[in-house]
């Protein structure tokens, strides 16, 4: 693939699916809870500090089997949207997740995740509480869960906040969802230094959900109705709860230390990483006698022992983050 | 015939002076090198690249680099207003490194170690496919060899460029971690200016032990943001080094000029986890460990392990002199004996 900016058509492309990923209307978790499993019975609580709303989960009946579901929550109106955080976990609603994985785990319950977020809540009392900290765990904890994990990009897949519960053995997302690293308008105002490029940065990190198919950061998409989610939630959840069944069917059949293999060599196979062998630097002490005399006799300017910030050295320290986020 | 020595191991900028961002005093930039880059008025740490810190931190002569020649591919066909390619490119030029992280195995005070560092200057020191595969590869290193694990970070975070890509290696660089913990192998997480978004998000959060220079950025996100966001006015000293101490994220805020010897006192106190055999044998009344790890193994060897949870308040071992840092109190010794998987 050449590198050049994104075709008008890609970039239209791209910020439909994210408008309709955000789109208003658009089912929420628990819209598609109720519609998809028996008698879910809502958790509250990280048994720290408080109870998140911008997370819900609980067990669950599939068919009459005990599943674990979490999921993101954004609210549907002004209200329940200041209620939910729009969405945006704090540190609580991570640990909260965290609290039910380990449930599930005890129980030998699959866990399905439905991820909707614009991502972690950024404010101070986030920063204090330790986001970082409870992201990075529940990654950790996913990742070597010994029960099976589907997970489902269900409308928003944003960044850390997204992964934090996005970590599975299948992950699918809905035709309309999108995944990506950093928000559009942040990417945009960073290597664009302006949000108003959301657009072109959208259709460049390639976030749709046919992207992430295809860079096999997703392993399937669920169809949904014409023009979108929010035109028939029941369809949606109907399609949804399919292919949760399919993709349980799979992944409880495998035995628990394969499937932690599988899942281990799955995530360390993600990237593209170009291995070449190449002769690794070292800092050069040619050996030569004018250095050895020169340190001997400790002239004035006389070379060092050589050194590695003389292969790695330091320099002028205005470099932006040109990448991070 | 003359012996004409060069003038000094750099030409042109070692004349010059910078400005400290802390005091704005005007540091001459040859004494900047001699004080590891901290200002001597304010104590400010300045950044650092890989090779000053591979200086500061490991015994001479014992950094070997492992991974040189991996470099990163272009998976998206990324291009801004510049061309991801392109902006590699200039990044190699300016640092000399391939990319954002370097990592070998080397020794500090003696003990070997797998260590990774983060060059800030190389794309904001940002994690994509080739960083995160640098960070596994240490990990697992660690894990076969039997060597405590350090990562030096320094990054904006999660690398842009490669999408969804740079976001999976948050997990492709965490799952190593649990694999540590059931190997009984330590991972040390340094912590320097800046440390933020998914590196922080990741491994850098998850260390055994979290050591942070003073003063730096470490967030999960950037500061503009967190008050942008909520319009709320950010209590003092948001987001750096010391908050997080006194927020209970970080164990040890630790100047520059005693870092290596920190990283070397905590090497002494927190082993590997003794193989079978080990100094401290076993036995069935007293094991160390932490519970999950047994609980896994307990699962795994149908419950013949439990009964071997306890907990022993032992009288601390040779301490090699000097207090005992907190981290160390209650040194594990997991002393599996045979039962290591
Ligand atoms: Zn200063």
């Amino acid at each position: 693939m050449t590198a050049a900016p994104p075709t008008p058509r890609a970039v239209e492309e791209a910020w439909r699916r994210v408008q309709l990923a955000r789109h208003p209307q658009r089912p929420r978790t628990m819209d598609l809870v109720s519609r998809i499993f028996d008698d879910f019975v809502e958790l509250h609580g990280d048994r720290s500090y408080r109870d998140d709303p911008a997370i819900v989960g609980g067990p669950a009946l599939l068919e009459g089997r005990p599943v674990m579901v979490i999921g993101h929550q954004k609210g549907t109106d002004t209200d329940s949207n200041i209620h939910r955080n729009f969405g945006s976990p704090h540190p609580e609603g991570f640990r909260k997740a965290q609290r039910l994985m380990r449930l599930a785990e005890k129980l030998g319950m699959p866990v399905v995740t439905l991820l909707d977020t614009a991502g972690a809540f950024p404010g101070p009392a986030a920063e204090e509480r330790g986001q970082a900290e409870a992201i990075a765990a529940s990654i950790k904890q996913m990742t070597a869960l010994q029960v099976p994990i589907v997970a489902v990009i269900v409308g928003e897949g944003g960044s850390g906040g997204a992964l934090a519960i996005g970590v599975g053995d299948e992950v699918l997302a809905l035709e309309n969802a999108v995944y990506s690293v950093i928000s559009p308008e942040g990417c945009a105002s960073i290597l664009w230094r302006a949000p108003e490029k959301a657009p072109e940065a959208a259709a460049a990190m390639r976030m749709t959900a046919a992207d992430q198919l295809e860079l096999g950061v997703i392993d399937g998409i669920i169809p949904e109705p014409e023009g979108g989610a929010q035109h028939d939630p029941d369809a949606t959840a109907r399609a949804l709860r399919e292919a949760l069944l399919a993709a349980l069917g799979r992944v409880t059949r495998v035995e628990p230390e394969a499937l932690l293999m599988t899942r281990y060599a799955r995530l360390r196979g993600i990237g593209v990483v170009n291995e070449a062998e190449v002769e690794p630097l070292r800092p050069v002490d040619d050996g030569t006698l004018r250095q050895r005399i020169g340190r001997l006799l400790r002239v004035p300017g006389a070379p060092r022992r050589p050194r590695w910030s003389e292969v790695w050295p330091s320099g002028d320290e205005s470099t932006d983050n040109e990448g991070g986020a | 015939m003359r012996i004409k020595f060069p003038l000094g191991r750099r030409d042109g900028p070692t004349d010059a002076w910078t400005k400290c961002p802390g005091c704005e005093s005007q540091i001459f930039n040859k004494q900047l090198e001699r004080n590891l880059r901290v200002c001597p008025t304010c104590g400010h740490h300045f950044r650092m690249s890989v090779g000053e810190r591979i200086d500061l931190l490991v015994d001479r002569d014992s950094f070997e680099e492992r991974d040189a020649g991996l470099t990163s591919g272009d998976p998206l066909g990324f291009h801004d207003q510049q061309a991801y390619a392109d902006r590699l490119e200039a990044s190699h030029i300016k640092t000399g490194l391939r990319e954002a992280a370097v990592w070998g195995t080397a020794r500090i005070e003696e003990h070997p170690v797998a260590i990774g560092l983060f060059d800030f200057r190389f794309m904001g020191g940002s994690m994509g496919s080739v960083v995160g595969e640098k960070v596994a590869r240490c990990f697992e290193a660690a894990i076969g060899e039997r060597i405590p694990a350090i990562i030096v970070s320094a990054s904006g975070g999660a690398r842009m460029q490669e999408g969804t890509l740079s976001l999976l290696q948050l997990a492709k660089t965490t799952a190593p971690l649990a694999r540590m913990d059931v190997a009984g192998v330590p991972f040390i997480s340094v912590l320097t200016d800046p440390t933020t978004g998914g590196v922080l998000a990741s491994f850098a959060s998850l260390g055994d032990v979290i050591v942070a220079e003073p003063g730096a950025l470490i967030g999960f996100a950037g500061a503009r943001v967190a008050s942008g966001t909520v319009g709320e006015e950010l209590p003092e000293g948001f987001q750096r080094s010391e908050f997080l101490l006194e927020h209970g994220f970080v164990d040890l805020v630790v100047p520059r000029a005693e870092l290596r010897r920190t990283l070397g006192r905590l090497l002494r106190a927190l082993p590997v986890a003794a193989a079978a055999g080990g100094a401290w044998p076993p036995t069935e009344e007293r094991a160390w460990g932490p519970i999950g790890v047994l609980s896994d193994f307990a699962e795994r060897l149908g419950g013949a392990v439990s009964e071997t949870i306890g907990i022993d308040v032992q009288a601390e071992e040779e301490n090699g002199g000097g207090p005992t840092p907190p981290a160390s109190r209650e040194a594990a010794r997991p002393p599996r004996g045979g039962k290591a998987p």
